[in-house]
This record gives C-alpha cells, structure tokens and sequence, in this order.
C-alpha cells in the first residue's frame, strides 16, 4: 500500500531555463532552475504552461528526466514538427527564458532506491525520460538493484541519451535497445518492435516479481501491457504512463 | 499571481478573417479529437437512431434507412468550448427537420443520448429550422469513429460539446435534463456568441 | 484501444491544486463493477473535460472541467475514495 505523500496544494511557479542541450535531432533537453523547488521523485512530472502576450496559453505534462537534486530539473521534449508546444520548447527557449510549470506531481509513477527491484523498465522513444530520472537516481544513490532497462527507439541516432546509458551499463544494470525503423551496419541487436518474446527474453520472469514501469505513446504502451500480463506478469506490479498518440 | 508570458510563445493559431471567430476562439488549421471516453465502435448492422419521449409512438430508422432519407451539404464553422475553431467545415447530414418531421410533442426540451452513454440537452427550438443534422460525412468522407461516426449530431450555432459523437437518438422532454458535461460546470445552452461556457456565464 | 488515452497520473497536477495529498496513489472503489485501483491507473480522457473512467469496464469514475478561476469535479461514479495518511 503506498503511502500518500503531503503535499500542500500545488500552483503553478516561475522556472528559468538555464540551460538548452541537444540529444538527437529532434530532441532537446531543457534544464531549469526553479526557485524554491521543493525537490521531486524519480518518474514524476510537471505540467508546462506558457501564455502569449495575447493571453493564449497552451499545458502541456513532460517528465521530469533528471535525478531529484536541488533546484534545476530538466525535462527532455521530443520536436513534434506540427505541434504547438515542442516546437517553441526545442526552438526558441534560450537560457534567461521562463515559463510556468506546476508539481512535481505523479506519485503512481515513481520509484526509489527503497523500493528495491528488481526493476524492468520498458521505454518508447521519449517515454525513456522518467525511467532515465530512475536511472540516474540509482546511480547516483550507489544502488546496484537488478535493473532491465528495454528502450524502443527507431534508429542508432534517435536513441535518447545513448552514450550516457553505455556508460551507466553494468552494475546491475543492463540497457537493451530494439531499432524498429532502421539499424547501424552489423547490428545484432533487436530490430523490431517490443513483442512478449523479447520481454521473455530480456526481462525477469514473473517469479521474480519485478517491478514494472512502461512509458511511451499510448499505443506503444498498450502493446507492452498487455504482453506483459500474457507472459503472467501481475497487472498491479505494472505501472504505465501513457504519453497520448504522438508521445509528445 | 498574473501568468508568466514567454517571450515569443505564439502557439498554432491561424489568422481569422474579421467577426468570424466567437469571443476568446482561436483558429485551428487541423481537427483536435477530444473524447469524454473510448471510441465506440457499433457495427453498422446493429446502429439505428430513436426519436422517444414526449412523443406520440417513438420512431426508428435503420443505418438503411436513414441513409435513404433526404441528406444535403453543410459549409459551417465549429466552435469548441476549449477554444479552438475550424472554418467552413464541410459535412454532409440529415437535417433534425427531416427527422421530426410528423412527430407531433408538446415537449420543448431533448436530450441527444450516444453509444458510450454520453448525453447532451439541446431545446428542441435550437434542433429545428435547418440548425441541425445528423452527419455521416466529414469533408467529403465518411465520418471516422474518432470524429463521431458513424454519425453524431452537428449543431453548429452552440459550443461542439452539443454536437453528440457516436448519437443513437434523440429523447424528447417536457423538462430540461442537463447532460453530462451540462452537470458539471458546462453551460446549460452554450452561445459562443454570449461566451457561454461555464456555468453562471 | 484508444490512442489519446492517458493513465490518471495525467491529472496529478490538476487534482494537486485541490486536494493536499498525492492523489495518484490513492485509491478509487468503482461504481459500477466495485473493482479497486489506484487513480493512477484510471484511464484518462481529454474530451470539452476530462473524465477519469475505470480501467475495467469503462465506467465514468470522475469528471473535471475547469477555467482559470473555477474548477468542477464530480467524483459520483466513484463510491469511495481510499487515501493512505
């Protein structure tokens, strides 16, 4: 049984954008530094509001990517080309910038070295940024907890903090990619999309009882679900975050 | 505390002409899919559309029989009361007018009910002399289950939380009986020329 | 399958604004078919509101409509609400 954090009625807060890094060609990540930021948890997010000088405002919800720690978090956004919030959040925030944002909220979505493991984590393109939050906590906490990280990406570039988690292999953790679209020349890796047979494979087995965390698009979500819970996987130890159909 | 601006925070809006757009609406170039819950999908066999109610002898039609029925082409702007709007939409649809025609009631109120149990009262007034439709067609092609079909209901001149997705039918009343969103903070009418969203507006 | 669907973490934020615990985790009896989860797990849909409907048999659990200044929540087809203190 969880138990219920207090929290104090949330608004939204200032955060100034300190720093604007890439990650792959369509993707950025955007570090801030939020005065008086009470500090978050490992897989959960914050709403984004930004408002035009004309009143218009557009939320958005994006992951908070980086470890909890002080007053900077950063949040990895996906440039989804028609979109209405990624673009302006990949292309024109430069540090001094600010925006609005509220929480950290998501307490269903969350994970802590206490909690133990072992951990299957299984991420959808951008759906990696909450698990890469866990990632970095283990890490940083010195946790060596059996930690199986299965990330779909579509191609070798595309892959979200690649170099970061090749350095973070090891030590109980193990990083398997799947390449759907395309693969490097001499890939021996998976080259299709998540499936009960790689997640056999890749993951502990149900007797083991992992702890389960799945992000990603909603559909790619869904299809994670559900072939979990046909490999005998029990559905109250799978926690999902669907990021809706674009995954932005 | 006012909201923060973002310098250079535009967000996707188009350019309206003049008058075209109701108070607070922005202009939408694509065709967002909101949802109170799952897409239905009944198949066309099983669909039929029901007139009940305050009414003498409730009526009925089949998909095939309703798609028998006089249809004509709508050119018409949609407003959604979470802001955005689309111009000279193109649908093709029943009018209401064609669908009452005959029924004799005393009732002054309707309540459109739709696959997945959502509900929405529109005063009989507001459904006839050709300012509604049952569509079936969204430019120019068959209404897709996310957009509401295989029908829904289109009420252009209200807010488009009035315009049922996935509607089975109409129930004729003697009294007003707000809906699913009209219970909860929506506006009983919805004139997005009155700005009339929330309850209280 | 719906692909707009979100799980009932999407409304964390929102429900924070009201009530002083972490919602997310708590947990929603449904009223329909009596099955427990956590609110979380609910599925979300963004329709003119947003209704948080039980992952199990679709039920409407919770309805929320807001504007800047004032916010309705209809929590009926929920039957109880458990929270952890």
């Amino acid at each position: 049984m969880e138990r219920t954090t207090v929290l104090g009625r949330l608004n939204w807060q200032a955060a100034d954008v300190v720093g604007v890094a890439a990650e792959t060609p369509q993707v950025k990540t955007i570090a801030f530094d939020v005065p008086g930021w009470a500090g978050h948890r490992a897989g959960q997010h914050v709403d984004v509001r930004l408002t035009a000088s004309d009143g218009y405002q557009a939320e958005r919800s994006y992951s908070i990517a980086s470890a909890p720690g002080g007053t900077r978090l950063e949040l990895t956004v996906v440039r989804i080309g028609d979109g209405e919030v990624s673009p302006y959040l990949t292309d024109e925030l430069q540090p001094g910038d600010q925006i609005e944002l509220r929480g950290p909220v998501g307490g269903y979505f969350v994970w802590e070295p206490g909690d133990g493991g072992p951990l299957l984590l299984v991420a959808g393109g951008s759906g990696v940024a909450p698990l890469m939050a866990m990632i970095r906590l283990r890490a940083a906490a010195g946790s060596d907890v059996d930690t199986r990280l299965l990330f779909s990406s579509r191609d070798w570039d595309d892959i979200i903090y690649r170099d970061e988690l090749q350095r973070l292999n090891g030590n109980g953790l193990t990083v398997t990619h799947t390449l759907t679209a395309s693969q490097p020349p001499g890939w021996a890796g998976y080259a299709r999309r998540v499936d009960a047979d790689m997640l056999a494979e890749v993951g502990p087995g149900p007797a083991e009882r992992p702890r389960v965390y799945v992000c990603g698009p909603t559909p790619f979500v869904e299809a994670v679900a559900e072939a979990l819970v046909h490999l005998g996987h029990q559905p109250q130890h799978i926690r999902t975050e669907r990021f809706g159909p674009t995954g932005s | 505390m006012p909201s923060i601006i973002s310098r250079g925070f535009r967000g996707r809006r188009g350019d309206a002409p003049p008058g075209r757009l109701p108070p607070g609406q922005y202009l939408t170039r694509d065709f967002p899919v909101l949802s109170a819950g799952p897409t239905p999908h009944t198949p066309l066999e099983r669909w039929d559309f029901t007139i009940a109610g305050e009414v003498g002898e409730p009526r009925h039609w089949t998909w095939e029989e309703f798609r028998a029925l006089p249809a004509e082409e709508v050119t018409t702007d949609i407003h959604c009361v979470t802001k955005w709007s689309k111009l000279d939409t193109v649908w093709q649809g029943v009018r209401l007018d064609t669908l009452l025609a005959g029924i004799e009631t005393s009732a002054q109120y309707t309540v459109a009910f739709s696959d997945g149990g959502y509900t929405t009262n529109v005063p009989l007034a507001d459904l006839t002399g050709g300012k509604a439709w049952v569509a079936f067609s969204y430019g120019g092609e068959p209404l897709a289950p996310q957009h509401g079909g295989p029908a829904r209901m289109l009420v252009p001149h209200l807010y488009f939380w009035k315009s049922a997705k996935w509607v089975r039918g109409l129930r004729l009343a003697a009294t007003d009986e707000p809906g699913f969103w009209e219970t909860n903070g929506y506006h009983n009418y919805g004139d997005p020329w009155r700005e009339q969203r929330y309850w209280g507006d | 399958m719906d692909e707009l669907m979100l799980d009932g973490n999407a409304v964390a934020g929102m429900l924070s604004e009201v009530f002083a615990v972490e919602m997310t985790t708590a947990t929603m009896i449904c009223g329909n078919c009596d099955i427990a989860m956590a609110v979380g797990a609910a599925h979300v849909f963004r329709g003119a509101g947003i209704v948080l409907r039980c992952p199990h048999c679709d039920h409407a659990l919770v309805k929320i409509v807001e504007n800047g200044t004032r916010m309705w929540m209809d929590f009926a087809g929920m039957r109880t609400l458990q929270i952890t203190r």
